[in-house]
């Protein structure tokens, strides 16, 4: 039986991950697992997460999760999510942080002076509810779901990434920016599958059967 | 596509052209809980049953609601804790986002709603008597999951500026608060939305108060849900449309079965709103 771990480190709402998880992938065995060695173990890996990014990083120091986290970041299928996505980068201009650093690039607070519609109409922050998922790559885990379908978003702060390949995704509001990013055999996204209804389970049970290859020839 | 600015990324097209729009306005349908039960009354009398809250949960996410919202307005604290198994079976068939509000008074009782599956949870009186208590489960669990909800009542009379109060308990007590105001101040200290409910035209289905919606709107800088007062559906148009609302909220339109979520949709599509279909 395969499993997949849900990295709890005490971010949010891990129920909901877990729970979208079992729904689409009912023979894998789903741990939610602060335990480095359980993470190490498993066959993927799920980092969530919602909240700030300074209270993320010294909770992943905390629980000792660094080091595995950077490692199976490297070795097995890995989706970060959120926060998730965000902590994998270099650096956060959320409580000006430093990130894992697994990938390059580093996170903004959207302009909130320029939050601006093409009809001028002013644009909230955070940015929350429903907006379209661009795909710039064909992956594995867009399959079955069509280009521009919408997911559910809630975020102030947003991935610059610092190499254009890195890309899978974009959405705008009001400029482009990455709303999924992938490398080797991580996938990463901005957005939360677990609460984006059918496009969203459709993505983690694609990721329930990745082999982690970034190709769909893989 | 639109020809604009994109950051990080010079390089990247769609792989099949398509038109690029943005952000969908919500639907909203909101669950009034009591004892196990979704209810919906008038001005907060002549309950009336509206069955199953699980049930009704799956029915809206299959109409493809946007989000759901439920207020435990469970009286008696004997069954305050059946919310939690509500959102616990919710929460493990409906996977779009869920907000809980009624009775939160400590950042306690937000943690207990986000672990039984809550992503967002409503802070409504106890924002009024502790404003910490935003400040302090904002910085907690982040803004995002904080809703503050506000009653607010027309105080002015006629040929007088508009004004609004906050109420709290039910809408029974005037806490003096100006509304508007109190909007800015709870965006200040954290709130992530507001979710604004008009005392005079909830339950009234006459639709939203829009004036009261468009003043609130356009002083925060964070996304506000209009409630109170939806009858039919050029309501929702209007609460978006003339109102500003970023999403908006209704219940006995949807419970009784005079419109789908999706018919909703489909005429908000038809007058430009953009939606998620």
């Amino acid at each position: 039986m395969s499993s997949i771990a849900v990295v709890d480190y005490g971010m949010g709402n891990l129920r909901s991950v877990a729970k979208a998880l079992e729904h689409v992938a009912p023979d894998a065995r789903i741990v939610v697992t602060s335990d480095a060695s359980e993470i190490a173990q498993a066959d993927r890996v799920v980092f969530p997460g919602v909240g700030a990014m300074p209270e993320c990083m010294r909770e992943l120091e905390v629980r000792g999760l660094r080091q595995v986290l950077v490692e199976v970041a490297q070795t097995k299928p890995f989706l970060g999510i959120c926060l998730g996505m965000q902590a994998l980068f270099e650096f956060s201009e959320e409580g000006n942080v430093a990130g894992l650093g697994v990938l390059p690039g580093k996170v903004r607070l959207f302009p909130i002076e320029a939050m601006h519609d093409t009809q001028g109409q002013r644009l909230k922050v955070p940015h929350i509810g429903w907006n379209e998922v661009h795909q710039a790559v064909s992956h594995p885990l867009w399959n079955g779901i069509t280009n521009g379908a919408r997911f559910y978003f809630v975020h102030s702060y947003y991935v610059e990434a610092g190499n254009p390949e890195l890309v899978a995704a974009f959405t705008h509001y009001p400029f482009a920016f990455a709303c999924a990013v992938a490398r080797n055999n991580i996938f990463a996204v901005q957005f939360h599958p677990e609460k984006s209804q059918a496009a969203g389970l459709k993505l983690l049970a694609n990721f329930a059967e990745w082999n982690g290859m970034a190709s769909n020839l893989g | 596509m639109r020809g604009e600015e994109r950051r990080g990324f010079p390089h990247s097209s769609p792989l099949t052209p398509h038109q690029i729009m943005g952000l969908a306005k919500r639907i909203i349908p909101c669950l009034d809980v009591t004892d196990g039960r979704v209810v919906k009354g008038v001005n907060f009398v002549a309950l009336r049953d509206a069955g199953d809250p699980v049930e009704i949960a799956r029915r809206y996410d299959e109409q493809g609601a946007d989000e759901l919202t439920f207020l435990d307005i469970t009286a008696s604290s004997d069954n305050r804790g059946l919310i939690l198994h509500i959102i616990e079976e919710v929460a493990a068939q409906v996977f779009i986002p869920l907000t809980v509000g009624g009775g939160v008074r400590a950042v306690d009782d937000v943690r207990r709603l986000l672990n039984a599956g809550a992503d967002k949870v409503g802070i409504n009186t106890a924002a009024v008597s502790n404003p910490q208590l935003v400040a302090d489960a904002s910085s907690r669990f982040g803004s995002q999951c904080i809703v503050v909800a506000i009653d607010a009542k027309q105080v002015s009379v006629a040929g007088e500026p508009l004004c609004w109060h906050v109420f709290t308990h039910g809408g029974r007590k005037d806490t003096g608060l100006d509304a508007v105001a109190w909007a800015k101040n709870m965006e200040q200290r954290g709130a992530g939305e507001i979710l604004l409910t008009s005392m005079d035209r909830d339950g009234t289905k006459i639709g939203f108060n829009l004036d009261l919606t468009r003043a609130v709107a356009d002083a925060v800088g964070i996304p506000v849900i209009a409630s109170g007062g939806v009858g039919n559906l050029d309501h929702l148009v209007d609460g978006v449309l003339k109102g500003h609302a970023d999403a908006v909220l209704a219940a006995s339109i949807f419970h009784y079965g005079e419109y789908s979520v999706e018919q909703a949709k489909r005429y908000m599509a038809q007058h430009g709103i953009e939606v998620r279909l």
